[in-house]
């Protein structure tokens, strides 16, 4: 591979980050509105079709390996091999974290949910804020936005814990209601974990970026 | 694993190049180097052609002057002593610092023995048992002894590249420097005699300090402890190898060790 080709290949790697980042992101936000509509053929669909979101992460992982194995990277080429790496890996379990969504959506069917979503949608829209964020963090290697990014997951775990008190709330209150608020509360884990993985890539884009390997909002 | 040399142990120090200039005639190969080299740990030098690495090398045991019209300037510390003082011997400050080249270059005459057991000879060692012990602890200390033990004296240059340089390594040894400069040692030899190369200069380190010069980026990346890099008679950073291959704070830096010049 020529230095060119490897240039290229470097900046191939980022612009499928991008790519990967955004299917991943697409893939919560049809999860959690294949919830709200009660829509199970769609979350099917989300279950589907995260195949192929497991085949982008195989094949960026593989091309990374071949161009440590082949082209000996080094300084800032290093780190951002090492960091599309992991981060491919973070992006993969964000979009699993959208199958087990869609999955509950499923179990849940056609019953009535114990209460209205409020707090859910919330969370989606701020991870959204956060995919935004992280994306153009990486398009524009720019530690700034990626901690900025980080940042707002503070507000997903508020949420969730919100979420977490009215549904523990209504189980007291009615123990029958016990198995579908059940569902609601693993699709709030599944989204404050969503975000987790969104922290993680930020980390990394600030590796990338400045070689500061640091745990951003602990 | 090979014994350690007692006789290989017992001093050692580490390197102060302090503002070292130095010329071929009017070309001015080093512009003020100033570095401090760490006793009993490796130290790479890298940077493209020509950027000095090796004539820095030189210049620390004092060889760039035998070059016809070479000057140097500025002082090289070994331990407390300038090797540039005047009350200074060239010939006992190389063997304080002794050096191994780019090719090996064992005596093409002489045997396996001989050729670890000449330098001690003209240091005058008349001592025939402990020239014998000393030649073992040599080669020993080079990783070769088991390939050789049953054929001392062969010729030198009945060996393969890699034990070669293995043999120079040892009779580099045998009159115990505090110091081992290593000019390429690796850059003639396949790729598993490099690793043995460089897996005897990281165990030496126990026991003396090593400066390598290397063309071989990962070979600094595995082997050494501290990394220089050198442009146009610069020393342009210096620092813990870690950090200077992952997250180096010089642009230019940054740009030899990707490759993206030089």
């Amino acid at each position: 591979m020529t230095r060119e080709a490897f240039e290229r290949e470097l900046h191939r790697l980022k612009d499928d980050v991008v790519q990967m980042g955004e299917r991943a992101g697409e893939a919560i936000h049809r999860a959690v509105e294949a919830l709200r509509t009660r829509d199970v053929a769609a979350a099917e669909q989300v279950i589907a079709e995260d195949d192929a979101i497991d085949a982008l992460h195989m094949d960026l992982e593989q091309r990374c390996m071949r161009l440590l194995a082949t082209q000996q990277p080094m300084a800032g080429d290093l780190r951002t091999i090492a960091s599309v790496f992991a981060i491919t890996i973070d992006l993969e379990r964000m979009a699993d974290h959208a199958e087990g969504i869609s999955r509950a959506v499923k179990r849940l069917g056609t019953e009535p949910l114990v209460k209205p979503l409020v707090d859910i949608p919330k969370m989606e829209a701020q991870i959204q804020e956060m995919v935004r964020d992280m994306l153009d963090a990486v398009r524009a290697q720019d530690p700034r936005l990626a901690r900025q990014a980080a940042a707002k997951d503070d507000v997903v775990d508020e949420l969730r814990n919100r979420v977490l008190h009215d549904l523990l709330g209504i189980m007291i209150k009615d123990p029958q209601t016990i198995p579908r608020a059940l569902e609601l509360l693993i699709v709030a884990r599944h989204l404050e974990r969503a975000a987790d993985h969104i922290t993680n890539v930020c980390e990394r884009v600030v590796y990338m970026v400045t070689g500061e390997l640091r745990e951003l909002n602990v | 694993m090979q014994t350690r040399t007692p006789a290989l142990i017992d001093h050692t120090t580490g390197i102060q190049a302090q503002d070292v200039h130095a010329w071929f005639d009017r070309l001015h190969a080093l512009r003020g180097i100033s570095m401090t080299v760490p006793e009993r740990k490796v130290t790479a030098v890298i940077g493209p052609s020509g950027c000095g690495k090796s004539t820095f090398l030189r210049c620390i045991n004092r060889m760039h002057e035998l070059v016809p019209e070479a000057r140097v300037s500025g002082r090289v510390l070994l331990g407390q002593e300038n090797v540039y003082d005047e009350a200074a011997d060239p010939v006992l400050v190389r063997r304080r610092i002794g050096m191994v080249f780019q090719k090996a270059n064992p005596f093409p005459t002489m045997s396996i023995y001989n050729n670890v057991a000449a330098g001690l000879t003209l240091a005058g060692e008349r001592d025939r048992r402990k020239v014998e012990q000393i030649v073992e602890q040599s080669l020993r200390a080079a990783a070769l002894w088991d390939e050789v033990k049953d054929r001392l004296h062969k010729p030198g240059t009945s060996l393969s590249g890699g034990q070669q340089q293995r043999l120079c390594i040892a009779r580099a040894l045998a009159v115990s420097p505090e110091v081992l400069l290593m000019d390429e040692p690796a850059s003639a030899l396949d790729p598993a005699s490099t690793l043995r190369i460089e897996e005897l200069a990281r165990e030496l380190a126990n026991d003396i300090t090593i400066v390598i010069v290397t063309h071989n980026m990962q070979q600094a990346a595995r082997v050494s402890d501290f990394t220089g890099f050198f442009l146009d008679g610069e020393l342009i950073e210096y620092g813990p190898t870690n950090d200077l291959f992952t997250k180096p704070r010089d642009r230019r830096t940054e740009d030899y060790i990707t490759g993206r010049f030089g």
